[in-house]
């Protein structure tokens, strides 16, 4: 694992300060990873909010079927991205039976994005809201807190960091994404995103183009890496003391 | 309680539009002429060999994974050394980074120009767009997962078990085959599980180093996009609903095994 990667920093270093800015700056590359960037952001957000939603279906409602939805969550964990690609494609894409037909657009980006990235807040909230007391919920609102206060002031408060964990791990996917995407977004104009856009600068030969866009993805992971070990750090902080 | 209905309905209803309507749309699509065509398009020779190349790759990945996991485990739970924060981070950084920058790093490395090829080229040893990259691709990105599961069980179980046999005059190879291995096998088996289905998903890493040449170094999920570039998607709708099929399979064993692990 060192290797390849010490290989990888070689390879962009290379080409020099110079070279490298050359690369990023490039009109083709900054698009890339403005789309990138801003089409994760969307996703992670809209996971977070659905994520949560669902994490307290789960936890705290009650229906049949419950479990076979539960498990039916990981899916996109066990299911190759390029199979839920062609899935997404299926339904939303040419002659589709619902007459909604996304491929190749960013609306496609965003569908491809929040199904691979769907498991990470629902599995990072879910434990904490088990844990979570009911009893402090019940005591603030005999004290007269309305629903909206208690989701606020005692919920909230105790599921962020499963959301914030859990939407930052999602937001290193859904930047690093390529094998469900290739499929529906494809690599026109204005749907390539990072990785098929390093993807398509090997296939042209230019390692080095491709080396200084990938070095800016792997420093996107690195500074994610961190926040999540600081957060973890944070969030056990009474049980170390 | 209305509000409740509104929020199972709103979680129900996102799941469905997005996880299962497109995920039953492709079984539709499959089967819709009977299984005599898919059949066909399964027993393709060049579909034959992407499964047997997706199978070779992770057959090699998942037990070296395993027990490289169970290790890495080992030494980040029992062990103080230095440099223990870095590789706790570094084992997650294939869960955190694109697969296309670990194709390219491996590719930057075996690659003719690479450091390592023209050595390999001088030797007569292709690695690059060769079955050696495709499982090397496949090792790398496969590698967090038991490693992932295995600690936090360490974690818990604590090591005065094991001290206790110590005493007894256990030996260290003892009270891991007799202890700490018995005690960490759930935890094990679901690493392997994720293992294997990250395995036989990966397309990104593998996009890159195998050099998708068909009936030779095309993988299972490779194949998919060769065939959906060239418009035979019957014969893409057919393997991925046998990848699929293996996903639930995937998804049943977790399920069989989480609540042991609870116990």
């Amino acid at each position: 694992m060192v290797l390849p990667l010490a290989a990888l920093l070689w390879e962009a270093k290379k080409s020099g300060k110079e070279g490298f800015w050359q690369a990023i700056s490039n009109p083709d590359a900054v698009a890339a990873l403005k789309l990138t960037f801003g089409a994760a952001f969307v996703v992670v957000l809209i996971n977070a909010v659905l994520g949560t939603v669902t994490a307290w279906v789960l936890v705290r409602d009650d229906f049949r079927g419950k479990s076979l939805v539960n498990s039916v969550i990981d899916l996109p964990f066990a299911l190759p991205t390029i199979v839920a690609g062609l899935t997404l494609l299926a339904l939303y894409g040419p002659n589709s039976v619902v007459g909604i037909h996304l491929a190749f657009t960013r609306a496609a980006i965003v569908l491809a994005l929040c199904f691979v990235t769907l498991p990470f807040v629902i599995r990072t909230v879910q434990p904490v809201l088990i844990e979570l007391d009911v009893e402090m919920e019940e005591a603030a609102r005999s004290l007269g807190a309305g629903q909206f206060t208690v989701f606020r002031k005692i919920v909230l408060p105790n599921i962020l960091p499963g959301i914030l964990s859990g939407s930052v791990l999602a937001l290193a996917r859904a930047l690093g994404e390529i094998g469900s995407l290739i499929l529906v977004a494809g690599a026109t104009v204005h749907t390539t995103v990072a990785s098929i856009y390093v993807f398509q600068l090997i296939q042209d030969g230019d390692s080095a183009g491709a080396a200084a866009v990938a070095m800016v993805l792997l420093a996107a992971a690195f500074v994610i890496l961190l926040f999540v070990g600081a957060l973890r750090f944070y969030v056990t902080r009474f049980e170390r003391a | 309680m209305p509000r409740r209905l509104v929020l199972r309905g709103v979680a129900l209803l996102y799941l469905f539009v997005i996880l299962l309507a497109p995920l039953a749309m492709v079984f539709y699509r499959t089967f819709q002429h009977g299984l005599e065509p898919v059949w066909q398009t399964l027993s393709d020779p060049f579909t034959v060999h992407a499964f047997e190349i997706t199978l070779i790759a992770a057959a090699i990945a998942v037990p070296l994974n395993t027990l490289f996991g169970v290790l890495c485990a080992l030494a980040i739970v029992r062990r103080r050394f230095r440099g223990k924060g870095l590789l706790n981070a570094f084992i997650d950084l294939p869960l955190a980074v694109s697969p296309v920058v670990v194709g390219l790093a491996l590719y930057l490395l075996y690659g003719r120009t690479g450091w390592f090829g023209p050595w390999l080229g001088a030797h007569g040893i292709q690695v690059l767009f060769a079955l050696p990259a495709i499982v090397l691709a496949t090792i790398f990105v496969s590698v967090p997962f038991v490693a992932r599961e295995v600690i936090p069980t360490l974690r818990e179980l604590g090591n005065e078990q094991e001290q206790a046999a110590a005493t007894l005059g256990a030996t260290r190879w003892q009270r891991f085959w007799r202890i700490t291995l018995p005690s960490i096998r759930w935890a094990v088996i679901y690493g392997v599980i994720l293992t294997t289905a990250r395995c036989l998903g990966e397309f990104g890493a593998v996009a890159v180093v195998s050099g998708r040449i068909e009936g030779q170094t095309e993988t299972a999920t490779i194949r998919v996009d060769d065939l959906v570039q060239n418009f035979q998607t019957s014969g893409a709708y057919a393997i991925s609903v046998v990848l699929a099929g293996i996903a639930i399979v995937v998804l049943a064993l977790m399920m069989l095994i989480k609540p042991k692990e609870a116990v």
